[in-house]
């Protein structure tokens, strides 16, 4: 597990600093077209970024937060999902109880965020809590709490920082380009050195549209070895990849496009927020990987280890190459837990935990519940005002 | 002069290996440590929700008694040696939680008591429980084997057993029911 996060260290340096070169590389060259000097888009770049830097490590999880409108539950909201929680933060080594956050949606989804391990958070809709079994709900927790533990969503989001700034700067620096090049292009050509001019016009050109798209593949592919990493983990912490596979089966099922997501925050949950049935996202556009291949990955699985991940991963792919770094691999295998060592006597079904999820997200919109004596559940809305309310089935009045 | 600065070199790069190596074991021996607090803890929980749930199923479990007291009996004998190493306590606490699941299993018998909320709030913490001791446990052993692995393996060992760093326990389950094969008669 150590050594899986030492190597991760090493690679992510290695794109981070190929990302950041890439916006060193463009900043130069905006600098050298539109100042004639290429430390002024140093400089530019530099200061674009760090602004960005600082406001995504220090804002990024409350941002991230807020954005998807989530809502912080505590022990009493919903019991078994926070003892999920637990049971991953104690599997996983965590030494902080992460935060935990509802989503007010049907879509079923979920993410982890926060800059390090001691200030985090894990998200999850309402649709997601109730259509999973215990099982199911602890693969993906397992899932986000490795986002964590892997450090992932510190990486991720400096890299979608680096990837936003690349974006920025080339997309002002072409519309410069084009509407600033009536007037500018005789202030430069009488400077002199027409034919440089032209040859670091081409440059900045080809960079501009260059460097936002190979920033983006370099995004996208660190971000789906995330994923791989993080499912390969949930396996490991439950000892169960069942749990994860048939909780991805359903996500896959489902097509709801989460509301509240964007391109932005799309690669921090669990799938993909805007996929679509029917496709099949294994192309270089996709933040995940398509979500039949990590299921079968997780199926095929004959051990708990990250090398058994490995061999089943190669095993679907038919192709050589690993996706876990060889020295996660020393561990070997670890046995699975064949069949759940207890069955979970009278597990609520899925009309129990609808019933539950919904009391819950009223509860967090101040609503009362008032349960009549003839089965009807009477909601009362914040702001009521009248002393009492009547059932409507029964006729019965109770005070409020 | 130069083959000075080669034994210097020499003794340099050593003292930096005994010094990294030896706060890797440190390391590890707190994770350990850590490891064990943790299912210290849990288990502590889960002798605080015994009684709770024997003063909860009692009104409805007129018949179980035995069933009952065994679940005591184990409770209270984990308790005395809870202060004992992890092979004594791995065993008293696999009886009570043997004990426990032959009590959850003859709940299904009382549909009144599976219908009372204050029993299935206790019986989702003690499942919770459960599984905490058992993630717990997970991660109590490969925090063990990691750090023996340290301890025994070559070169570290030297150190280790220079610095009086010594092997440590695995938490087992050896229950004697799960190791059995069940008994299925054809007649």
């Amino acid at each position: 597990m150590w050594e899986q996060i030492r190597s991760n260290r090493i690679r992510s340096v290695i794109l981070v600093i190929a990302m950041g070169m890439l916006l060193v590389l463009l900043g130069y060259f905006l600098g050298l077209y539109f100042f004639n000097s290429a430390i002024g888009g140093l400089v530019i770049a530099l200061i674009v970024w760090i602004i960005m830097s600082l406001f995504g490590y220090f804002q990024g999880d409350n941002l991230m937060l807020t954005m998807s409108r989530a809502r912080k539950i505590g022990r009493d909201d919903h019991p078994r999902l926070y003892n999920v929680v637990e049971e991953m933060k104690i599997a996983s080594g965590l030494e902080k109880m992460p935060d935990i956050y509802i989503i007010d949606d049907t879509a079923l989804n979920a993410f982890a965020t926060g800059r390090d391990p001691n200030r985090a958070s894990v998200a999850i809709t309402s649709g997601l809590l109730q259509k999973l079994s215990r099982d199911e709900l602890q693969g993906v927790i397992a899932h986000e709490i490795s986002h964590i533990k892997n450090r992932d969503v510190l990486l991720m989001a400096m890299t979608s920082v680096l990837l936003g700034t690349i974006v920025i700067l080339a997309w002002y620096g072409s519309r410069f380009l084009i509407f600033g090049s009536m007037g500018g292009a005789r202030r430069r050509s009488s400077g002199g050195g027409g034919q440089a001019q032209i040859i670091i016009l081409i440059v900045a050109l080809v960079f501009m549209i260059l460097a936002p798209i190979m920033a983006q593949i370099i995004y996208l592919a660190i971000s789906r070895k995330r994923e791989y990493l993080a499912d390969a983990s949930s396996a490991l912490y439950t000892r169960y990849p069942e749990g994860l596979a048939s909780a991805l089966e359903k996500l896959g099922a489902s097509t709801g496009q989460l509301k509240s997501a964007n391109k932005a925050t799309a690669p921090m949950y669990i799938v993909n927020p805007f996929r679509k049935k029917g496709l099949k996202f294994a192309d270089l556009s996709s933040t995940h990987p398509p979500i039949s291949e990590r299921v079968r990955i997780l199926r095929t699985m004959a051990g708990a280890s990250f090398s058994n991940y490995d061999q089943a991963y190669r095993q679907v792919h038919q192709r050589g190459g690993s996706i876990i770094p060889a020295t996660g691999l020393a561990a070997g295998s670890i046995p699975l837990v064949k069949t759940k060592p207890k069955k979970e006597l009278d597990e609520p079904d899925e009309i129990q935990r609808a019933r539950e999820t919904s009391d819950l997200m009223w509860r967090l919109n101040n609503y009362k519940t008032n349960p009549c004596a003839c089965g009807v559940k009477l909601r009362v809305p914040p702001g009521f005002r009248e002393g009492s309310i009547t059932c409507p089935r029964c006729g019965r009045k109770y005070p409020v | 002069m130069l083959a000075l600065w080669i034994v210097l070199g020499i003794v340099g790069v050593l003292v930096i290996f005994f010094i990294a190596t030896y706060n890797g074991l440190v390391r590890l021996r707190n994770q350990v440590k850590n490891a064990w607090a943790q299912i210290d803890v849990q288990l502590k929980r889960r002798y605080d929700l015994i009684p709770n749930l024997i003063e909860t199923v009692k009104g409805y479990m007129k018949h179980e008694r035995e069933t009952l007291e065994s679940v005591t009996n184990a409770r209270n004998l984990a308790q005395q040696v809870a202060s004992s190493g992890a092979g004594t306590r791995a065993k008293a606490e696999s009886e009570l939680s043997s004990a426990l699941s032959r009590l959850l299993a003859v709940v299904e018998n009382y549909p009144d008591l599976k219908a009372n909320q204050n029993f299935l709030a206790l019986q989702e913490e003690l499942t919770s429980t459960e599984n905490k001791i058992s993630f717990s446990r997970q991660y109590y052993n490969d925090s063990v084997l990691r750090y023996n692995n340290k301890t025994q393996m070559f070169p570290s060992n030297f150190i280790a057993s220079m610095t009086g760093f010594k092997a440590d326990e695995f938490f087992e389950v050896t229950v004697a029911s799960e190791r059995e094969a069940p008994k299925v008669s054809f007649s």
